[in-house]
């Protein structure tokens, strides 16, 4: 019942946007009775690296589904890009969803429900995930690929170095930082990053925040709740106080500090080790892995920074058989070995994440890297995402960028977030419970 | 003295500016130089002036990502550029050529609606296009590439400016005296005389569809068809979780404008004699 709702809700709001277009009837077309003559051929449009070789073993196995990968640009333009591809009338069979991107998906009628054909492999996967392909209704509306589970990542030489336990909780952290500024005033223990909407939602999940859910008909956001304050005022005292830097991740800045060792934690997720190889490729076998440090001591909670699912084109005339093959891509043990040596993603499926047995390279020194990210995995909590992350996730770079600049409370700039995600699925349409 | 010195200074002036302007063209350019003979493990650990020692890795490492795509996506661009420009260099030259030569109703209208396309950034245009090459199932194809780049006003604008200047009306009306056909003469008098103009425009539209990102970007999804643009894109926004392969996309980028330098090197005679003829008139 509750997907009905939910997909009166969304019908509402897609009158309104693709009138223009002539709106797409949501009746799920059925796959085609009869063989096909000749192979099924599925496009498969993501990004995850070296997809292509994990195919070929598909494609040979089973010569009546034959998949071509199109390796598309990442991250946000990516959704954009399948969103105006659907509009079009073209979308590819299959798609990487981010999750964060998943409901607005939903919301343009992009997607398929493989409530039915996925009935099967619901076990293979923890409920904090599989909630993020439901969005907590009845319909599932992709696979889990990878997930991000966060956790701190440290030098563990320069803990050493400096004498600093590692924190356990984030009060901790915060004494931590105060410390490593008295020892080396050239040194932080961290930075806060205006840039990455996706950390700070990691870590507001950390604290509990529910930023969207479905009641009933309507939407309820509520972005700036205290969780999310909660976060937004923590770290707002470290780096007014200067307790913390506040430089961007990923920017070549940030990538020479890592190098020189002058930032001494990251708190990302478990795919951090390619990026620290990469981008500070000096300080290999230095970083050591911990839990995230916690709001009250005792507990053990995380949150997710990043990971996607796959998901089967509304539009595509094969979903039978494009379901068979992401079902496949990740379930399948074969399929999820490839997907870890060759994509290098952690993957989302339960008992692959039990199977990962060497640590990383860049964290030879740590070998019980994969156990340590299956207990962070098992505590961390996710929430419901709205129809409009992209738009909440600008504000949080508009507001955070501001409030850095020109140091005023961050509170103001989650509560900026609030407004524009309100403001923005106002106009689209969607009804929001006050 | 006084004179003399002062004449110098405002000799030194418009040097100094072209000097300015020079390093701030050419600073990027040498800075992608630099980087990309970093190996990823000087990237950011070495001061940025300074040259690596991993050009050769990098190139290897470029060739064989993905089982040499970056060539694939070089003839790609070579498609779109070569033949987009050319193309649009005949449209141009012959819409031109009739505006400027020919009297027909419709003809202020018509160079007016042009003007006006001047105006409209290409940028704006990319999505209703793609709407409509999905609509007629030309997206995803060369041809979704190819041809919105092929009609461009400001290009049609020039040549029409050019042949003005450069075909003198008197030449085409001894022609019309000589028995000559129009089409004889557009050929044979009025494109010869053009063909500065025409290399202008070829390079104009050469480097603009080189380096055009977001049509391409909207228009295919296919990667087997993408252009070093988009290509290099995927490199750099390798998703969330991977980290972006920068030693290759500054490689590739400073391959990618080694065949516009070449370019611009051969083709450069041409204009000259485009601005001077110019001048002349």
């Amino acid at each position: 019942m509750r997907t009905q709702r939910l997909g009166a809700v969304l019908a509402a709001a897609l009158t309104l946007s693709t009138a223009a277009c002539g709106a797409s009837e949501p009746t799920p077309e059925a796959a085609p009775a009869t063989a096909p003559a000749g192979p099924v051929k599925l496009t498969y449009w993501t990004w995850a690296p070296n997809m292509d070789k994990i195919v070929k073993v598909w494609n040979e196995a089973h010569p009546d589904i034959q998949v071509t990968v199109s390796k598309q640009a990442g991250g946000d333009d990516a959704a954009a890009k399948f969103l105006t591809a659907t509009k079009a009338g073209n979308p590819p069979d299959l798609v990487q969803a981010e999750y964060q991107h998943l409901p607005s998906f939903i919301a343009a009628d992009a997607v398929a429900d493989l409530k039915a054909e996925t009935e099967p492999v619901k076990g293979e996967f923890g409920e904090g995930v599989w909630g993020l392909v439901t969005l907590g209704t009845d319909a599932v509306y992709a696979i889990p690929q990878d997930s991000g589970p966060m956790m701190l990542f440290y030098r563990k030489d320069l803990f050493d170095k400096y004498g600093i336990e590692v924190p356990k909780t984030w009060q901790e952290y915060g004494e931590a930082a105060r410390t490593v500024r008295k020892k080396d005033p050239k040194v932080y223990l961290g930075t806060f990053s205006s840039k990455d909407p996706g950390a700070f939602t990691g870590l507001a999940q950390q604290a509990g925040a529910q930023w969207w859910s479905i009641s009933g008909e309507s939407w309820k956001v509520n972005v700036a709740d205290e969780p999310t304050r909660k976060v937004a005022a923590f770290w707002d005292g470290l780096v007014k106080e200067g307790a913390i830097d506040d430089m961007p991740y990923f920017t070549p800045e940030w990538n020479k500090a890592l190098n020189d060792g002058k930032l001494l934690t990251w708190p990302s997720a478990v795919w951090a080790p390619g990026v620290l190889s990469s981008n500070a490729p000096k300080a290999e076998g230095k970083w050591a892995v911990a839990p995230l440090p916690q709001w009250n001591a005792g507990e053990n909670y995380s949150g997710f920074w990043g990971g996607s699912s796959v998901a089967v084109a509304s539009k595509s005339p094969h979903r039978a058989a494009a379901t068979q093959f992401a079902t496949w891509l990740n379930t399948d043990p074969a399929a999820l070995d490839l997907l870890v040596k060759e994509a290098a993603i952690y993957p989302a499926a339960a008992k692959a994440q039990a199977a990962l047995g060497t640590a990383p390279e860049y964290f030879a020194s740590q070998p019980d890297f994969w156990q340590q990210a299956a207990t962070v995995s098992a505590g961390a909590r996710g929430f419901t995402f709205g129809p409009n992350v992209s738009v909440t996730y600008n504000a949080f770079k508009d507001g955070f960028d501001k409030a850095l600049q020109n140091g005023t409370p961050f509170a103001d700039a989650v509560q900026g977030m609030q407004d524009a995600t309100v403001a923005d699925m106002r106009k689209s349409g969607f009804q929001i419970a006050s | 003295m006084a004179a003399n010195a002062s004449r110098r200074l405002t000799g030194l002036a418009p040097t100094g500016l072209l000097l300015l302007g020079a390093i701030y063209c050419l600073f990027p350019v040498s800075w992608v130089l630099i980087a990309s003979t970093k190996s990823p493990a000087e990237l950011f650990t070495t001061p940025t002036l300074a040259f690596g020692t991993g050009f050769l890795s990098n190139v290897t490492e470029l060739f064989a990502y993905r089982d040499g795509v970056f060539w694939l996506w070089l003839v790609n661009t070579l498609v779109y550029a070569g033949g987009g420009a050319l193309l649009s260099t005949a449209v141009s030259a012959i819409s031109g050529y009739a505006l400027a030569k020919y009297r027909f109703p419709g003809r202020t209208l018509i160079f007016n609606l042009l003007i006006g396309g001047i105006l409209v950034p290409a940028v704006v245009l990319a999505i209703p296009q793609y709407l409509l090459f999905a609509k007629v199932g030309l997206a995803d194809t060369y041809w979704a590439v190819l041809l919105p780049q092929i009609l461009h006003p400001y290009s049609i604008y020039l040549a029409r400016i050019y042949a003005t200047a450069a075909v003198p009306d008197s030449l085409l009306e001894a022609g019309r005296l000589d028995g000559a056909s129009e089409l004889r003469l557009m050929t044979r008098v009025a494109m010869p005389l053009m063909t500065p103009g025409m290399v202008t425009i070829f390079l104009f539209q050469f480097v603009a569809i080189w380096n055009n990102f977001l049509l391409p970007f909207i228009m295919l999804g296919d990667d087997g068809k993408f252009p070093l643009t988009v290509g290099l894109f995927t490199l750099l926004q390798a998703g969330a979780n991977q980290p972006a392969l920068y030693n290759l996309i500054l490689t590739g980028a400073l391959l990618s404008i080694i065949p516009l330098i070449a370019l611009f090197l051969t083709m450069q005679r041409y204009w000259r004699t485009d601005l001077s003829s110019g001048a002349v008139k």
